[in-house]
């Protein structure tokens, strides 16, 4: 079977962890999609809960909020990698669930 | 695209690169390429270790059937422009567009394996709702996928998951069919890499 585990806990690490524009806080509440507030704040959420509904003026909001478009660039990708961890470890789970045992990939997305 | 650094932002070196390509393949760049190779080192570099283990690592999954699976995801996600790159290297894997457009078109009526289509059905859900539960795997279990299987699915889930969003979020631009099609055929032959 395929492994992407280590591969994964790099890429979480490198964007949460690594240097950046924007602020680890910042680039950990993208990925959480929480503790986040104004123009920011809806950018996020649309990008894990909707981002086929995202449009121009989602983007130009948070530039006029002051985010350069580095930061816009990291957060966006902090929040869809961290929905999309969220829907890997919640079906994971589920695995376990069904079957009573650990998972083989390693939970790692932290 | 939304942000003008993922456009025209890049490094003299990658710009370059570009140009190479373009003269050598007479197509414009995919936006796509131009994502990843932005300050590669912190989103392009680490997450193509994770999309070609998922697409080209082992796997009893043929690489057709993670093709499509990444297609069906894009759909899911209303990512119009990896549905069409994805359903484009399907096509070419299998071999067969017909099963390709059917799978998009009713994934209940088309004509794949019991596992494939259940597997399917559980990526279809796990992206809509975010969520899947044990009764959902077991049903995946009971009609003979394996759990490695579901594993390496849920691998594939997680690589487009996050791509799909991307694509939507900074507004890939439609290249035309000949440049998605010459995509499809440098990603059947070198992965994701």
């Amino acid at each position: 079977m395929s492994n992407i585990s280590q591969a994964r806990k790099t890429l979480v690490s490198r964007v949460l962890h690594g240097g950046g524009e924007a602020s680890s806080t910042m680039r950990r509440a993208a990925f959480d999609n929480a503790g986040m507030t104004g123009p920011v704040s809806r950018l996020i959420d649309k990008v894990a809960k909707h981002a086929y509904n995202l449009t121009d003026d989602d983007i130009v909001a948070v530039r006029l909020a002051g985010f350069t478009e580095d930061q816009i660039f990291e957060l966006v990708v902090c929040a869809a990698i961290g929905q999309a961890a969220r829907q890997y470890e919640a079906a994971l789970t589920a695995i376990e669930a069904a079957t009573g045992a650990t998972a083989h990939a390693s939970r790692d997305s932290r | 695209m939304r942000l003008a650094i993922l456009d025209s932002g890049h490094g003299f070196a990658t710009k370059v690169l570009f140009a190479l390509i373009r003269a050598v393949s007479r197509q414009p760049m995919l936006d796509v390429i131009k994502l990843v190779k932005y300050r590669a080192d912190f989103y392009g570099d680490p997450m193509k270790g994770v999309t070609h283990e998922a697409m080209r690592g082992p796997s009893s999954w043929s690489v057709g059937d993670r093709e499509l699976m990444a297609a069906l995801i894009a759909r899911t996600n209303g990512s119009d422009w990896c549905t069409t790159a994805h359903s484009a290297v399907a096509r070419r894997a299998f071999r067969d567009g017909a099963k390709v457009a059917a799978v998009l078109s009713d994934l209940e009526s088309a004509p794949i394996e019991e596992p494939l289509r259940a597997t399917l059905r559980m990526l279809r859900k796990l992206t809509r709702d975010n969520r899947v539960d044990a009764a959902d795997m077991r049903a995946l279990l009971a009609v003979g996928a394996s759990r490695a299987q579901i594993e390496d699915a849920l691998a594939v889930g997680f690589a487009f998951n996050t791509i799909t969003r991307l694509a939507n979020a900074f507004g890939f631009v439609d290249p035309g069919p000949d440049a998605m099609e010459a995509g499809a055929k440098y990603l059947l032959a070198r992965g994701y890499r």
